[in-house]
């Protein structure tokens, strides 16, 4: 018996030292993306590395903002990550509803094409959803980022059909022997209990939107028009050897997801866990 | 009453003919039943009509369009006419487009395996019971809220051969780290370290996975004498098959169509011309994009897709049939 709990013992501080050492592997270039972005350009380059720096060289941080319309940027990708947000919720939910709670004739093979579209590539279709967006006259606008997500992700739509396929269908049948709209269950009942789905889709949906790179890159011509995915790689080819400059635009980019993901921790474990429940 | 006949009410009722004199008497319920089904059916059509306009025109439209374009010498600004295969047959002697290939099967046979073997591993040990478990987890999926863009910029710095961070540690146990991005050989090896370091969002899978394990089977097979790798080849792996080939068909899918970082890190279209030193990152989307939106070949690049859709497919085949040997789906909740 004692011999059983030493080994336990002997076996969980062995995973501890693995977890330990290998959040710091993990982390280790977040604090040199941290720490190059506080370097003046000499500190960057010496041997042997510093690797702690005092003063704070805090001015690369401004310097940096001010290189590229940053805030210009900021304020689209802020834009179109909300916008992007609000369609995947309201589209994925409304579509979900109808794959999981009415119950009509089309809901299972319905559920197969999402299923399939859900693994069709996009690299067919790319190329000539280009031609499209440019024959309807949408290049240089953001309607070709926007549109998709408010005509329903299959992805999201999976997340929410998962979970309203939870939700006890007594509530929802009880609702309409009263005489309820579609409708209304959708809006009244399903949704302020699907919270923890919406959740998730959202910040899952915001994570996707803020850091996407290939839609803005072929729809948007102009910087002012560019998020900031854009923006840092414009940054890239002007500025390549001042990395300073470049980790604190990292930096600044990649803050607000970091704090999205520590509000909404929960919620993307368990966004990505409801891929385990195939129904 | 025959038991054809709620059909043929059905049908009348749907279609809006009047039911047959005979059946008025208790046609009147029978046929507000059935429009209650009907509307049904128009709500759920309603319910679901974004996303059946939205797969219509933003999936199986382009499809279509894609695959007519892959016939033609379309170039966006002048007209164009019918080659055949042409295109098809082009691709078959196109030696970047046998590079982009190559380049793309290198991760697909190194990264994805690589990166399941090591989400598998943060899964286990995500789901020791230690404490502070919770930050651990935290901890190993940080590097999926990096942006992409930022970390590839990151990682560019950070394998920085005389400057960078690995190569500073690695100088500490006296190895002369490789030249990374700046080396034909070492600039895909430099691609899938920096995917397998953002590799949590699949190990959270797995660790849900692992969760799901019944603690009375572990219980099971340790009375029985099963020791630690028994216990895991034995009970862990056949209940983690089924996202093991989730999350490997999701890495292939990734992998063939890696693009980003590798734009990015490659140098792109803005660093110049290099796609890597010596194409060495010339993936097959970083090439379809140049001759897309850089030659403006729209049906070459047509072609392209279809090929490496087709390609996907045949991987994903391969993967299916190999895997109806190992996947155990007993447990598995089906609906």
């Amino acid at each position: 018996m004692r011999k059983a709990k030493l080994l336990r013992g002997a076996s969980q501080s062995t995973s501890y030292a693995l977890l330990l050492a290998t959040s710091a592997v993990v982390l280790l270039p977040f604090y040199w993306m941290v720490l190059s972005s506080v370097k003046t350009n000499h500190q960057l380059f010496t041997t042997p590395v510093q690797w702690w720096v005092w003063p704070l060289h805090l001015s690369n941080y401004s310097r940096a903002l001010s290189l590229i319309p940053f805030w210009r940027q900021l304020g689209n990708t802020v834009m179109l990550s909300a916008l992007t947000v609000i369609g995947t919720v309201l589209s994925g939910s409304v579509v979900a509803y109808g794959l999981a709670k009415v119950d009509w004739p089309g809901r299972k093979p319905l559920f197969w094409l999402l299923i399939v579209t859900m693994l069709l590539p996009g690299v067919v279709t790319l190329v000539p959803t280009y031609v499209i967006f440019r024959d309807l006259g949408w290049i240089n606008t953001y309607l070709p980022l926007i549109i998709p997500a408010f005509v329903g992700s299959p992805y999201y739509v999976f997340l929410f059909r998962q979970f309203f396929l939870r939700i006890p269908e007594s509530l929802s049948e009880a609702a309409r022997i009263d005489g309820a709209s579609e409708l209304h269950i959708y809006a009244r009942i399903i949704m302020p209990v699907s919270r923890p789905v919406i959740a998730s889709v959202g910040v899952l949906a915001f994570v996707q939107a803020w850091t996407e790179y290939l839609g803005p890159l072929i729809y948007l011509n102009q910087p002012a028009q560019w998020t900031l995915s854009l923006g840092l790689t414009a940054f890239l080819t002007k500025y390549s050897v001042e990395w300073n400059l470049m980790m604190a635009a990292a930096v600044v980019f990649t803050l607000p997801l970091i704090v999205v993901f520590f509000v909404g921790n929960k919620y993307f474990v368990k966004g990505i866990s409801f891929i385990t429940d195939v129904g | 009453m025959t038991a054809t006949a709620p059909v043929a009410e059905r049908r009348r009722a749907i279609e809006g003919a009047p039911a047959a004199p005979g059946d008025l008497q208790d046609g009147r319920r029978r046929r507000k039943w059935l429009s209650l089904r009907r509307r049904r059916c128009l709500w759920g059509l309603a319910f679901v009509s974004p996303w059946l306009i939205g797969t219509g025109g933003l999936v199986l439209y382009p499809m279509a369009l894609s695959l007519y374009y892959s016939f033609t010498n379309y170039d966006i600004v002048s007209s164009y006419q019918f080659v055949g295969l042409a295109n098809y047959g082009g691709l078959l002697r196109d030696p970047q487009f046998r590079q982009a290939l190559g380049n793309t099967f290198y991760l697909v046979v190194v990264m994805v395996p690589l990166s399941l073997v090591v989400a598998l591993g943060y899964a286990l040990l995500l789901n020791v019971p230690v404490y502070g478990q919770r930050v651990f987890r935290t901890v190993l999926y940080l590097p999926q809220m990096v942006p992409t863009v930022a970390s590839a910029i990151l990682w560019m710095w950070v394998l920085n051969p005389q400057f960078g961070l690995v190569n500073t540690i690695l100088g500490w146990f006296h190895i002369l780290g490789p030249l990374w991005l700046n080396s034909i050989s070492w600039s895909k090896p430099s691609i899938v370290l920096l995917n397998v370091w953002g590799i949590g969002g699949a190990a959270i899978i797995f660790l849900a996975g692992l969760q799901g394990i019944s603690p009375m089977l572990v219980d099971a097979a340790k009375v029985d004498g099963a020791g630690l790798w028994r216990r895991f080849r034995h009970v862990t792996l056949p209940a983690l098959s089924p996202l093991i080939l989730f999350n490997a068909v999701m890495g292939v899918l990734g992998a063939m169509q890696y693009f980003t970082q590798a734009f990015i890190m490659g140098g792109g279209e803005s660093g110049g011309s290099s796609v890597g030193l010596g194409n060495s990152l010339q993936f097959a989307v970083v090439y379809l994009y140049e001759v897309a939106f850089g030659d403006l070949r729209v049906g070459y690049a047509s072609a392209m897709g279809w090929v490496l859709f087709m390609m996907m497919l045949v991987v994903i085949a391969v993967l299916l049939r190999v895997s109806a040997r190992w996947v155990f789906y007993e447990g598995w909740r089906k609906q």
